[in-house]
């Protein structure tokens, strides 16, 4: 199958002050794939994919140079609405971040900062987008409940539901299994494996059997720097690189 | 018994000092306040109109002072709370860390200025130029004293205010971005909210820094006993009532017990606040997930 174009980043380097995170950073991600980024803590991979959706500009005295494309438009350019893009680019947390508000409110809320205020809208958006995060069955009966009496698990899920209910292209995942538990966790792989058929996924972990399981493509990065970038299956079976392979096998890091 | 055991009931011993305080002035307060309602009834010595504690015979009405309090109280809170929130929030959400190292400072020495500075400040400058300005028979009015409480109140409010603030996780905030909030609509719904009973607990203890302050108010507010008719007139808050007449009021006469009892009535109300911000606070901390 022909894989279709959906991010790509030119050259990009990326400055903490003076200090640079990520150095000449070059890949593409591919559209309905789940795209792996592995390596090292501190190498800079919530760094690298929180430039997808321009979370960084929150960080003062950052510098981005080169460029990332999103469906060839270059996400940097002072054109770019910065809200219409975080509509377009979805993002889901380390660790569970539900508002201390309700179930409802909380899937609603990328709605509602949008203008949207039809209640039978909201009500069906957040049915359907409860039902695609796998999370409609366990909290039907309590929309109006608090989001935070939920297990970590659910909220994660919660989150994703947030997320979807504004109904993105892309979804990031920074690391959303680290704070859960083995059964937890599968719950989640199960629906980004589900979730790719709608939207493309760029997903960190630092759990090499994880990304293993449920990419299509892997990026390992280590100091700031893109190692290898191929199909999961090629780096976990041939790296090209010494160093992969010892990273992959668990010789380090 | 061990050493350890030794220390431990030490520190058991001073910290429960603190209670025996409490109680002990509970007590007086109220051993010597209370005889009043033999002469008095509650209702009369509450909602009487006249405070001639001294005239023959004497009348022990402490509505004009109550309203002088609550006068002074509420001017004071429309100063201190956008004063404090707004700055608080400038702290939070907008400064960098170079106003942050210069503004913090500041505000906690504006905090630690004794309130008879304040009280000085008010009478030289504050009231003659208000007098000027508003061009009224005199500058010692409600309005002056609840400029100046305001002023004295709003470092606690934007203190403790900024603390809910802070602790609003980030996570909430980076949550509302990735949806496409802009600051303005995070501030208001996700920060803002999450701080909200942080906040009241902020406007509360405000409230009860400007309802027990005695000095600033003895100075500026014009000292009047009578039922204000506008905030542009002298009043006689109770705090500034004790202090000016405790001096010249006769131990164990009436005009004595009606003054621990206006005491009295103060230690209930800030007793109050205290504990409503207390719950409030608790609440906040328990909403955020932060525990006691
Ligand atoms: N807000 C920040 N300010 C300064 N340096 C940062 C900030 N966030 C991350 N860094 C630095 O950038 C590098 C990459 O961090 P990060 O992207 O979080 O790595 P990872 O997600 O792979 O663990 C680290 O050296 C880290 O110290
Ligand atoms: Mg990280």
């Amino acid at each position: 199958m022909e894989s279709e174009l959906k991010i790509r980043l030119e050259t990009v380097n990326f400055f903490y002050g003076k200090q640079q995170a990520l150095k000449d950073i070059s890949f593409e991600v591919y559209k309905n794939k789940v795209t792996a980024v592995i390596g090292p803590s501190g190498c800079g991979k919530s760094t690298l994919i929180r430039l997808f959706n321009r979370m960084n500009e929150l960080i003062p005295n950052t510098r981005l140079e080169g460029k990332i494309r999103l469906d060839r438009q270059n996400i940097y350019e002072p054109q770019v609405d910065v809200v219409e893009l975080r509509r377009r680019v979805g993002m889901v947390f380390q660790k569970p971040n539900p508002f201390p508000k309700s179930i409802f409110e909380n899937v609603s809320y990328g709605l509602a900062v949008n203008g949207i205020k039809d209640r039978d809208y909201l009500a069906e958006k957040v049915e359907r987008s409860l039902k695609d995060a796998a999370l409609w069955k366990e909290v039907s009966g309590r929309l109006y409940k608090s989001a935070l009496a939920l297990s970590g698990g659910q909220q994660q899920r919660l989150c994703i539901a947030r997320a979807l209910a504004v109904e993105p292209e892309v979804i990031l995942f920074d690391e959303p299994c680290s704070a859960l538990d083995p059964t937890a966790t599968l719950k989640i792989e199960e629906l980004i494996q589900r979730l790719k058929e709608k939207y493309t996924i760029i997903i960190v972990t630092h759990n090499m059997q994880q990304a293993a399981r449920i990419s299509d493509q892997t990026a390992f990065l280590m100091l700031g720097e893109l190692i290898e970038y191929d199909l999961t299956n090629k780096i976990f079976t041939s790296p090209s690189k010494k160093i992969t392979e010892d990273y992959i096998t668990g010789r380090f890091g | 018994m061990g050493k350890s055991d030794i220390h431990k009931k030490i520190f058991a011993v001073l910290a429960f000092s603190s209670l025996v305080f409490l109680i002990g002035i509970t007590i007086v307060l109220f051993k010597e306040g209370l005889p009043i309602f033999r002469i008095v009834k509650p209702l009369n010595f509450l909602f009487g109109k006249y405070w001639y504690p001294t005239y023959d015979p004497p009348d022990f009405g402490i509505l004009p002072l109550i309203l002088g309090s609550l006068w002074v109280t509420a001017g004071a809170l429309l100063v201190c709370v956008p004063l404090g929130i707004g700055s608080a929030l400038y702290l939070n959400e907008l400064a960098g860390p170079k106003q942050r190292a210069f503004l913090k400072p500041a505000i906690e020495i504006l905090a630690s200025i004794p309130s008879i500075v304040f009280g000085f400040f008010g009478m030289v400058v504050v009231a003659p130029f208000l007098q000027k300005l508003l061009n009224i028979p005199v500058g010692l009015t409600a309005f002056t004293g609840s400029l100046i409480l305001g002023v004295m109140a709003t470092p606690t409010v934007c203190s403790i205010a900024e603390d809910a603030l802070s602790f609003v996780p980030k996570s909430f905030r980076e949550a509302s971005f990735a949806v496409g909030a802009n600051r303005w609509q995070t501030l208001v719904k996700v920060t803002l909210p999450a701080a909200g009973s942080g906040i009241s607990t902020a406007v509360i203890l405000g409230m009860s820094r400007a309802v027990g302050e005695t000095m600033t108010v003895l100075m500026v507010c014009g000292g009047a006993a009578v039922i204000p008719k506008s905030f542009f007139e002298p009043v006689r808050p109770m705090t500034a009532t004790i202090a000016a007449e405790m001096g010249e009021a006769v131990t164990g006469s009436p005009h004595f017990q009606a003054l621990f009892a206006i005491g009295m009535i103060l230690f209930l109300v800030t007793l109050v606040f205290n504990i409503a911000a207390e719950i409030i606070s608790r609440r906040f901390r328990l909403k955020l997930g932060l525990g006691r």
